[in-house]
């Protein structure tokens, strides 16, 4: 009798037992969000004293000098053909080609954290304005 | 017959003579009216100064400096030499130098030196004054407000880039700290600039002393009206600067700092910038975050194209005609623009790019 009772219970206890594990796909939280957007705000945050940063360069500079709130950058418009390389370019190519030629600094990494910092301050000042691949 | 042959024959050796001897800077003056003006009855004539501005030298370490910076200057300087003919002066409208410094001055001066039996009239900008408050350029460069005469238009020099005395005086760790602050345009813990009371009042009294009908040129560094806040296109007290001029026939108001083509008019007062020899900054029409007041009249300088330094930078010269301004800026990597007073506009427009059928898509900005 203990035993049917037993296995009367089993299917009972394993939808408990599910039903006590934490979720692991797609669910989350306000908490979740709230972090989420702390961690790209730090990561902007960076990117802006990166922006901000004569250390970027060799000559005194940074890129603020040229895009004050990191306006006439576009990032919208890319990937688009360059004609000055005859390329289509991404937003980063040409975040190198400034740091080398304008502020005589190194290239970073494509893949570099600096790199992903500072298109996520320059895509930040840009909130809102609508995608435009290829547009000149 | 044979007398105008003659002539004829004079005016084609004379225009040969002068395309010898001329590059082409494009020196065109455009007249309005002449003759039957009030600023003619005041005795005003007309003649050409020209401008360089925002040169933003910058000093790296020991004789080092920013090489792209100082060949803009350098070329501002030797292209002026060759203007035909010579302007009556020339105008220097502040940022010589990036921080201040000494050594930044000293090699503006050095390179400023190469222009040829010219006088320079001094405006002083923000990135030269807020090391050490104006001292150096002070003992070593001019007075920091002033005014002259010349040839029956009454010139006024500001140091419209003053600010609140407790950001000035308290806010700031080293002087240094102040400088970098206020030198980063789009800086959040930067200040309005002003003129200031004490320096209104010395205008009020200084223009006591001039005829109403007598053509005014103001020159600041800060437009002396408000466009973007954010970057200081801006002064806090321009509405009290522009009361004081209203009364005048003819004002004409020549600033730096924005390093673009733009121009405006608000009443009697019509406003030009000055070119940058260092570097473009953009319109604030192209940072989406926050709204701004840049004046309709203005068609854009092109979109510079980064991989041409020298692209969107330039000098040039204004022809005083009538006591009204007509500005030539010479572009280094694009058409010359030319902005004159239009009487019957009531304002100042492009003579090539006015009309929106004229306009060409790297003048779209956003």
């Amino acid at each position: 009798m203990f035993c049917i009772r037993l296995i009367r219970w089993v299917p009972a206890l394993a939808v408990l037992a599910l039903a006590a594990q934490p979720a692991t796909a797609d669910e989350f939280t306000q908490e979740d969000l709230a972090d989420w957007r702390a961690q790209f705000k730090s990561v902007v945050e960076k990117g802006e004293a990166l922006f901000h940063s004569p250390k970027l360069g060799t000559n005194g500079h940074s890129c603020d000098g040229c895009h004050p709130d990191a306006a006439n950058t576009h990032p919208e418009t890319y990937p688009k053909y360059q004609q000055q390389t005859g390329e289509v370019a991404e937003l980063r190519n040409m975040i190198n080609w400034c740091i080398e030629n304008t502020i005589d600094g190194e290239p970073l990494p494509l893949d570099s954290a600096k790199m992903v910092q500072l298109e996520a301050y320059i895509n930040w000042e840009r909130r809102g304005v609508a995608m435009a691949p290829g547009k000149h | 017959m044979s007398n105008g042959f003659k002539r004829r024959d004079f005016l084609k050796g004379t225009v040969a003579a002068g395309a010898a001897t001329a590059i082409p800077l494009s020196l065109v003056e455009v007249s309005f009216g002449m003759g039957s003006n009030n600023a003619a009855a005041a005795g005003a004539q007309d003649f050409t100064f020209a401008y360089i501005s925002d040169s933003h030298l910058t000093h790296i370490k020991g004789t080092e400096f920013n090489d792209n910076f100082d060949k803009g200057l350098k070329r501002a300087v030797t292209e002026l030499n060759f203007m035909s003919p010579k302007p009556d002066f020339v105008i220097y409208g502040g940022d010589l130098s990036q921080l201040g410094k000494k050594a930044e001055l000293d090699h503006g001066l050095e390179i400023m030196s190469g222009i040829r039996e010219l006088d320079v009239k001094w405006v002083i900008g923000e990135h030269d004054y807020y090391l050490d408050l104006g001292a150096y350029w002070r003992d070593n460069i001019s007075e920091l407000y002033y005014s002259f005469d010349h040839k029956g238009v009454h010139f006024v020099v500001l140091n419209s880039i003053l600010t609140y005395d407790e950001w000035t005086h308290e806010r700031w760790p080293t002087a240094m700290d102040r400088m970098k602050a206020m030198a980063r345009l789009d800086n959040p813990e930067g200040s309005p600039f002003m003129v200031g009371a004490e320096q209104r009042q010395w205008l009020a009294d200084d223009l006591a002393q001039v005829d109403k009908a007598t053509p005014i040129v103001v020159l600041s560094h800060s437009p002396l009206y408000q466009v973007f806040k954010p970057w200081n296109f801006w002064t806090e007290d321009a509405a009290e600067v522009q009361k004081l001029l209203q009364p005048f026939d003819k004002v004409n108001v020549l600033h730096g700092h924005v390093h673009q083509v733009l121009y405006n008019q608000i009443g009697n007062i019509t406003f030009q910038a000055m070119m940058a020899t260092a570097w473009p900054w953009p319109y604030p029409v192209s940072y989406a975050q926050h709204a701004n007041a840049v004046p309709k009249t203005t068609v854009f300088m092109n979109r510079a194209d980064p991989h041409n330094l020298r692209d969107g930078t330039g000098w040039g010269s204004v022809d005083l005609v009538s006591g009204r301004e007509t500005i030539h800026h010479t572009l280094w990597r694009n058409t010359n623009r030319t902005i004159a007073y239009d009487a019957d506009a009531g304002h100042p427009v492009d003579t090539k790019y006015q009309d929106p059928a004229s306009q060409i898509p790297p003048q779209d900005h956003y």
